[in-house]
């Protein structure tokens, strides 16, 4: 629950339900968490999966003491996490991966891959992807293939001259 | 371990500088074994696929430094599997460069004039070709008419593309499954296996040791299939003459590992790091003004909204490439294409409020993502990259099955390749910003530090010893037998896509590596034709010669 808020304060989606509390619900359509995520945080070959647990505990530390410095009353609910405001998650995950901070390494990472789930859908085939309707290939308009599962595009060029080539431009084609 | 082997000439990387050294020895009679780090596919195991797993994580590697870093290709072929295959040759005024060294950086015996006729052996063999307008893509073309409507000139880019078989998928990263991409695969290393040159993959070089003979012997790992934080057997091979072309990722860690039975390494070795100057700008296009202000529609009625189609970069704008201009102002800005998974993280939102990488904001901009336009700054960096202590094995500590590592190289920009930066972002606002055509902002070096696709000069090149690791033949200082030839050996950042420069320093130096060869008792003879057999290449530089 805990990486899934952080996932979705990478990107985020709408709620999966009127009581979803991981998905802060600050984006119309599927955000990362939608997406896959945590499948592919949870791959074993992508590397993250073992720190998980850690990151998870780690996190809670972190918002614990966020919420405690702003005076913020937590919801004992839920982790201290996906207690925080999307703007406190937000805030927080601004803090975390900031240059200047020493773990910032493992919390880019940690984005990186939830925002990877969302724009290439690493967990998954490709073309099994795009026919589940993944939310975020469909989100960034990723064109479909032929039938055959391979891209091509025979309209691809305005087919004219657009600009002037630099005077100094060799027959080869190079920088004089 | 197992039984040393031996051969005449050990090639580490199969790349464009082991590839073209493979092949030139071969052919000239040489005993020849490659030994190549990642696996070896061919044109139908090149997937449309981002599942991990797939070419598209299996062929190359994203290393993060500190502060820098390095994508590049880990496969036979290497960088010419992965790369986009722009082969402009480099503007005059880059061999002149004095850098962050005060004086001329590149070799007294290396110009643009001497360097041309090796130029003209690379564009025979691949072969490299001009784009037609009639044949750029929408986002190449979209590019040229903005730098057109702010006054800017713009040209198509020579590449090593055959046009006629490409289909635009803009899947190049992961291997072209059309053989449209004129990769190494078809041409350099055919050539080299006809000629009886052995390629071998999943051998990762630890090392190299000395022996008796004044050879080497070169100790390798061999890398599990699918996860390559496995590391299997390991095996050596006696050699008399050793080629290092592993990249200027790499190259530099693997002789830094052997110092301690090798002995001292020259100074530059693992210094002057260049990352060709590159740096990243992503813009957001406004598709009705790029109908009203540019005139462009294509099939459907739509202005662009075409990221996804093309192949990667096929229009540079070269106004900067003036050599009248202070040095560390120069810069080419290109028309690039990022596929999905591997950066668009980085790209920032303009004009957001909250997070410009992560969050709502981001969000809105990737559903714009087919509007979108990636501009490429080449620029002049300051050679600043230091490779610290090398990992235990391989160049970086894998984290991911394949891809992605954490390695020892930092890099903190100066005031001078900020400057180069600087002006290009500028240059790329005042040209997609004009008349409201689009917003721009530059990717953040905040996450994963500066971005690499060319990594150059960490072996370099000179005719001083204190700032150069190798002389201008190639030959490793102080350790004879020993040449690289990779894009480690470039002296520094180009100001455009540095392939057709590293393949024809290799070519250049081939003469000289195998006269070194014959000195060392190896029957092998220079001369051998392009290739596929052509031989007005060969004509060319025996005139140069």
């Amino acid at each position: 629950m805990t990486i899934e808020a952080y996932a979705d304060t990478i990107v985020p989606g709408e709620k999966r339900s009127p009581d979803d509390r991981a998905i802060a619900g600050a984006a119309s359509g599927g955000g990362a968490v939608a997406s896959g995520a945590i499948e592919l945080l949870e791959t074993p070959g992508g590397g993250l999966a073992p720190a998980l647990d850690a990151l998870a505990i780690s996190l809670n530390d972190h918002a614990t003491e966020y919420a405690q410095e702003r005076g913020l009353v937590l919801d004992d609910d839920v982790p201290p996490f996906v207690g925080l405001s999307f703007d406190d998650r937000t805030a927080l995950v601004q803090l975390l991966t900031a240059p200047e901070n020493p773990e910032k390494q493992m919390w880019v990472a940690l984005a990186l891959f939830s925002n990877m789930a969302f724009d290439s859908a690493a967990h998954v085939g490709t073309l099994d992807a795009i026919a589940a309707g993944h939310p975020g290939l469909l989100t960034i308009g990723y064109f479909r293939p032929d039938t055959d599962g391979v891209w091509r595009f025979p309209q691809f060029s305005y087919g004219r001259r657009l600009a002037d080539s630099h005077p100094n431009t060799t027959t080869t084609g190079s920088p004089a | 371990m197992t039984a040393t082997e031996s051969t005449d000439v050990l090639v580490i990387g199969s790349g464009f500088g082991g590839a073209i050294a493979a092949y030139h020895l071969a052919a000239g009679g040489a005993r020849v074994t490659v030994l190549e780090r990642g696996p070896w596919l061919t044109a139908e195991e090149f997937d449309h696929d981002f599942l991990l797993g797939s070419s598209y994580t299996r062929i190359f590697d994203f290393v993060v430094g500190d502060g820098m870093s390095v994508l590049g290709g880990n496969c036979v072929g290497g960088g010419s599997v992965v790369y986009f295959a722009t082969m402009p040759r480099a503007p005059r005024f880059v061999f002149e460069r004095r850098g962050s060294i005060g004086r001329r950086m590149w070799p007294a015996g290396i110009s643009r004039d001497t360097l041309e006729p090796w130029y003209d052996r690379v564009a025979e063999a691949l072969p490299v070709r001009l784009t037609p307008w009639e044949q750029v893509p929408f986002a190449g073309g979209l590019f040229a008419a903005a730098c057109a409507h702010a006054g800017r000139t713009a040209n198509p880019a020579p590449s090593a593309i055959d046009l006629d078989l490409c289909t635009n998928c803009n899947w190049m990263m992961a291997g072209c499954r059309f053989d449209a991409k004129r990769s190494l695969l078809l041409n350099y290393l055919p050539a080299a296996l006809a000629h009886g040159a052995e390629i071998r993959p999943k051998h990762e070089v630890q090392y190299l040791s000395r022996n008796d003979d004044g050879g080497y012997r070169v100790h390798y790992r061999i890398v599990d299939d699918v996860d390559y934080r496995v590391l299997h057997d390991e095996g050596a091979i006696d050699a008399k003459i050793v080629i290092l072309a592993a990249g200027a990722g790499a190259t530099p860690v693997i002789l830094q590992r052997s110092e301690p039975r090798l002995g001292p390494m020259p100074h530059a070795v693992g210094r002057y790091f260049s990352g060709n100057g590159e740096r990243l700008n992503t813009a957001v296009f406004d598709e009705d003004r790029v109908r009203e202000v540019l005139g462009l529609t294509r099939d459907g009625g739509q202005a662009y909204a075409a990221y996804q189609i093309g192949r990667g970069p096929t229009v540079a704008s070269w106004d900067q490439l003036d050599g009248s201009l202070p040095e560390y102002e120069r810069f080419s800005l290109e028309q690039l294409y990022f596929p999905p998974g591997l950066g668009t993280i980085l790209a920032q939102a303009p004009d957001a409020t909250g997070p410009t990488w992560f969050g709502v904001e981001k969000k809105e901009m990737m559903r714009r993502w087919q509007s979108w336009l990636t501009i490429f700054t080449m620029s002049e960096d300051d050679n600043e990259g230091v490779f610290g202590p090398p990992p235990e094995t391989g160049n970086s500590h894998r984290l991911s099955q394949q891809m992605l590592g954490n390695g020892p190289l930092r890099y903190k920009p100066t005031a001078n390749t900020w400057r180069g930066w600087s002006l290009s972002d500028a240059a790329v606002k005042d040209t997609l910003e004009r008349d409201g055509l689009a917003r721009v902002m530059p990717w953040t070096n905040d996450l994963v530090g500066a971005y690499t696709v060319h990594p150059l000069a960490s072996c370099r090149i000179g005719d001083d010893p204190a700032t150069s690791a190798l002389d201008d033949g190639h030959q490793l200082r102080n350790h004879p037998g020993i040449f690289v030839t990779d894009g480690s050996a470039v002296p520094g950042a180009l100001t455009v896509n540095p392939a057709m420069t590293i393949a024809a320093l290799a070519e250049r130096a081939m003469p000289g590596i195998v006269r070194a060869a014959q000195e060392r008792g190896v029957a092998v003879r220079y001369g051998a034709p392009s290739p596929d057999g052509e031989t007005a290449g060969r004509r060319g530089v025996t005139r140069a010669a």
